[in-house]
């Protein structure tokens, strides 16, 4: 059985039962063992996660939204039983004891979680070149990444070795990975889907999402994910529309705005002919393109890596060898055992990220770098506003280029940190974005970003739909 | 310069546990004495991935003592993050409030019984002494515990995550007495309050002392010291009085004073250098991005829609209502349960005061004997009231009533089925009086002549002997009015 299937398809077959939920399980396996090893999208598969869901599929009832449909899960979110190592050396040998949120809903619509995809170190990054264990590679190119920091997600489902994945996204990393490797990204609006078990980077900038062969599939998992979570003090506390029942109606009356602070001179020439023949698509699908600003996005990075890197020293402290994964050997001390873990334990970005949001946080510190930031944070904030206020969504690119070799940002991890300048905004301001395909760069995808208000994924899935539709797939492989 | 020359300045950080069934951020059960790590769940032991959610019993509970501290809660409340790295506590962050407290201002009362006699004079019927400004009361989440062996430490979590709050004195306490009064009033209104135990000897109330000195009030105030690890009233008022010592001594042999954190050691009744300034922590607090901030609205009106009367408002109104001198109110008054069980007992009964000497003198009395909590008082206050009311109504003597407390206390018992039990009674009946009377008067002719001649004091003899005959059962006040009838 081929894992190239979309879930949608997957489930008609199960519920049809021409498949099983146990030939899906051993389909996944089969794919992963053949292809995984050269691509390393799995940081973990091993046989007893097999074993443990296809008890699973051997229980599972077809008849539920997602039943018997096995889901890859970025190794940043708790499933129970599973190892839970955000692809860090500090967590090796840590099992989660409990189930996020999004994990328990999934698995009462039925499906089975199965296998740890890479990411960077605790998703800092936009290669998984910081994985702590190894990086992932694009199936499309294994000499390029697959981007990050859910570049394992997007590995899997493009390389056919997961029929789905789940990613987070803190600056971008569902959107950008999805948009490497030419699969369907989709990170939700802020508190739309529950943070509950997602090991924490960057809390206020940071959910959970879908990553997807197809712009349907990325809505039913939505669909099953979305809602509100007394366990997640921030998750919104807002009905869950129908996210299907309107998807395939189109983008007639739609206003689509394009910010013109996104369509710079850094965006190769491939990138912008596939985004500007996908504008022209909606435009003759009947939106309505408008032209807009976000007059702060080139405060963006710079905001964004204060409150990220803020949030993250403090997030990442309680890592430290008393409780669980990684402790040095016979320290002296208690500092001795805090110092050793951390130094042994963290790669050189997470140090680096660690170092820069203690420092903004600091004595005499606080107020030139944090509290500016959320300042400007707001701004950033203001400008979607005012921005959505005219238009229904917002259309750019996912990234400046497509997918870097392996190695590209080795020495200058601050040049990466701007190739994120399209996504992060987003997350700053909580909106929902989308990246689906829209063509191919040399050979590579090229991702079209949908932006949509807080709570407007089921206009964004519309618009994504008809971007999705009006490309042949011939155009995306 | 003798050291009652100088001026020390006192504040208090008081930490204290909230009577919450579950944790401040989770459902795990708030407990004592559990086997270790047993009250414990992904969010209370910092795992991975687990987030917080607030516990509105807490927060309401912190709003409540603020309003009967006479404090102000601010509309909107946030919660911030406390970075240091302890293997106590879970997620080396504490969650606890920065800039934007639940409640700020606010006076503590000082009670006049928890002061040295001598210092007592002064207080009103509400024996309120004097107040504390209170600078702010905030709500966090208390550490786990360690427990060291040789070269290992245990860690038990099932602490870790209880709801703290810390209430913070203006620097304006001058004395150890004081300070050791704040507690104990604090201690009582927050149990009156329903909020916390507030037993120091538990750990359930904890406190942080601030000491300075100066050599006259024109001067700015002097270093500040903080003391930690005191734990038990008695030990903070050692530790200031060694502490306001010590700090006068170093400024009489000249030496500058540096703000320092020192650790109190009560076995040997000294403090000892923790860490000066120099090695302050920088806590980095910044807020709490996993928990939105608070409107309090709500539970302000709930909270204010059910506010429980303070010590010191029921202690004047029981000077008022029942007649009682403030000292008898202090004692009846100094916890709630007692103060009920004497309404309970007064009500319907025309003699108050008798049944506050019955509850002060005997029940008190014997229960402290047999170091037995009020909680297990074994009379109940109707038959008090009845045992009371069988006195003042001459139906027993006082004598009598004693050994029918005795057995109350001892049994439970009924007074009526008691004193019907023993043959106890009290004749008051004149008629049949008058025979003993007459009798003793004819029996003692030289002790009546004495009476006549103005010794007064002789009719006592009389009574006795008229007691005597009676076998104890006349009533002592009705055999001397017919004396004095009698002797004309």
């Amino acid at each position: 059985m081929p894992v190239s299937l979309t879930v949608s398809a997957l489930r008609a077959s199960l519920a049809a039962r021409s498949l099983s939920p146990r030939e899906a399980v051993l389909a996944v396996a089969a794919a992963a063992a053949s292809k995984d090893s050269t691509l390393g999208g799995y940081v973990s598969l091993t046989e007893a996660e097999i074993n443990t869901a296809l008890a699973l599929a051997d229980k599972a009832d077809v008849t539920l939204p997602l039943g018997g449909v096995p889901i890859a899960v970025k190794d940043a979110i708790a499933v129970q039983g599973a190892p839970l190592t955000c692809a860090s050396k500090i967590l090796r040998g840590f099992v989660s004891p409990y189930d996020a949120t999004v994990i328990t809903r999934l698995r009462a619509a039925g499906a089975i979680p199965l296998g740890r995809t890479n990411m960077d170190e605790f998703a800092m990054g936009s290669s998984t070149e910081n994985s702590g264990f190894f990086p992932a590679r694009n199936p499309r190119d294994p000499e390029r990444t697959p981007g990050g920091s859910s570049g394992g997600s997007a590995t899997v489902v493009d390389a056919d070795t997961a029929f789905a994945a789940l990613g987070s996204d803190t600056g971008g990393s569902i959107r950008q990975p999805a948009s490497f490797t030419g699969i369907v990204g989709l990170k939700p609006s802020y508190g739309r889907v529950s943070r509950y078990g997602l090991v924490a980077f960057a809390s206020s900038l940071e959910g959970i999402g879908p990553m997807t062969k197809s712009v349907r599939d990325a809505a039913l998992l939505l669909q099953t994910m979305a809602g509100h979570d007394p366990l997640d003090s921030t998750s919104l506390n807002a009905p869950v529309p129908d996210y299907l029942d309107t998807l395939d109606r189109g983008v007639k009356g739609l206003k689509i705005g394009l910010p013109r602070e996104y369509f710079i001179d850094g965006i190769t020439p491939g990138v912008r002919a596939a985004i500007e023949a996908t504008v022209q698509q909606l435009a003759a699908a009947g939106a309505e393109i408008v032209d807009i600003s976000l007059p702060h996005t080139e405060f963006a990075v710079a905001t964004y890596y204060i409150i990220a890197t803020a949030e993250a020293s403090s997030n990442l402290a309680r890592f430290d060898g008393v409780r669980y994964g990684h402790r040095a050997a016979q320290p002296a001390d208690l500092t001795d055992l805090y110092n050793r873990t951390r130094a042994e334990g963290f790669g050189p970005e997470v140090k680096r990220r660690i170092i820069l949001g203690t420092y903004v946080l600091s004595s005499g510190y606080y107020d030139a770098f944090y509290v500016k930031a959320q300042k400007v944070r707001k701004l950033i904030r203001r400008d979607f506003t005012e921005a959505f206020s005219k238009v229904d969504l917002i259309a750019s690119p996912v990234t400046p280029a497509t997918a870097w070799k392996l190695g590209t940002f080795a020495d200058t991890p601050l040049q990466s940190y701007l190739a994120d300048i399209f996504t992060i905004a987003a997350n700053l301001a909580g909106i929902c974005g989308i990246s689906v395909p829209c063509g191919l760069s040399d050979g590579l995808p090229v991702g079209f970003q949908l932006m949509g208000p807080s709570l407007a994924e089921k206009n964004l899935l519309q618009a994504a739909q008809t971007v999705e539709s009006a490309l042949s797939p011939l155009a995306l492989r | 310069m003798p050291v009652a020359d100088y001026i020390p300045t006192i504040g208090l950080e008081i930490h204290v546990h909230l009577k919450t069934r579950s944790k401040m951020f989770c459902a795990c059960a708030t407990s004592y004495g559990d086997d270790p790590n047993t009250r414990t769940c992904p969010t209370c032991l910092g795992l991975p991935g687990a987030l917080p959610v607030l516990n509105e019993e807490a927060i309401k509970m912190t709003i409540l003592t603020g309003q009967l501290l006479g404090a102000v809660t601010p509309e909107f409340c946030k919660w911030d993050r406390k970075n240091y790295f302890y293997a106590d506590m879970p997620k080396n962050y504490q969650i606890s409030q920065y800039d934007q407290p639940l409640v700020v201002g606010g006076r503590i009362p000082l009670y006049d019984q928890y002061f040295p006699k001598h210092q007592r004079g002064g207080a009103g019927a509400d024996g309120v002494l004097a107040t504390v400004p209170l600078t702010r009361i905030h709500l966090e989440e208390d550490a786990g515990k360690s427990t060291h062996f040789g070269t290992s430490s245990g860690l038990d979590y099932n602490r870790a995550g209880t709801p703290l709050m810390e209430i913070v004195t203006d620097p304006a306490i001058s004395t150890a007495d004081e300070a050791a009064a704040l507690l104990a009033s604090l201690r009582q209104i927050l149990v009156y309050a329903g909020v916390s135990d507030a037993d120091m000897e538990r750990g359930q109330m904890r406190c942080d002392v601030n000491v300075s000195v100066r050599k006259s009030a024109a001067e700015p105030l002097g270093a500040k010291i903080e003391l930690k690890n005191i734990n038990s009233v008695a030990a903070v008022r050692r530790a200031i009085v060694f502490e306001i010592e010590r700090q006068c001594g170093e400024l009489d042999r000249g030496l500058a004073q540096r703000q320092e954190t020192r650790r109190w050691d009560d076995e040997r009744g000294e403090s000892t250098d923790m860490r000066g300034k120099e090695d302050a922590h920088d806590y980095r607090y910044f807020p709490d991005p996993d928990l939105q901030p608070v409107c309090t609205t709500q539970w302000l009106n709930e909270v204010r829609a059910r506010l429980p009367e303070l010590p010191h408002a029921l202690r004047a109104r029981f000077g008022h209502d029942y007649g009682l001198t403030p000292y008898d109110a202090g004692v009846l008054t100094s916890e709630p349960a007692l103060a009920a069980y004497f309404e309970e007992a007064a009500a319907g009964s025309s003699k108050a005061k008798s049944v506050a000497n019955w509850i002060i003198n005997e029940l008190l009395g014997r229960l402290n004997e047999g170091q037995t909590d009020f909680s297990a008082n074994p009379v109940s206050a109707a038959a008090l009231r009845e045992l009371v009311d069988l006195v003042e109504g001459g139906g027993i003597s006082g004598a009598q009533a004693k050994e029918v407390f005795s057995e109350m206390f001892a049994t439970s018992g009924a007074p009526a089925a008691i004193v019907q039990a023993r043959g106890f009674s009290q004749v008051s009946d004149t008629g049949a009086l008058d025979g003993f009377v007459q009798q003793v008067l004819a029996a003692n002719p030289d002790l009546v002549a004495r009476i006549q001649a103005g010794e007064a004091k002789v009719v006592n003899v009389l009574v006795g002997q008229i007691m005597k005959a009676s076998g104890g059962k006349a009533n002592p006040k009705r055999v001397s009015e017919l004396l004095a009838q009698a002797l004309g």
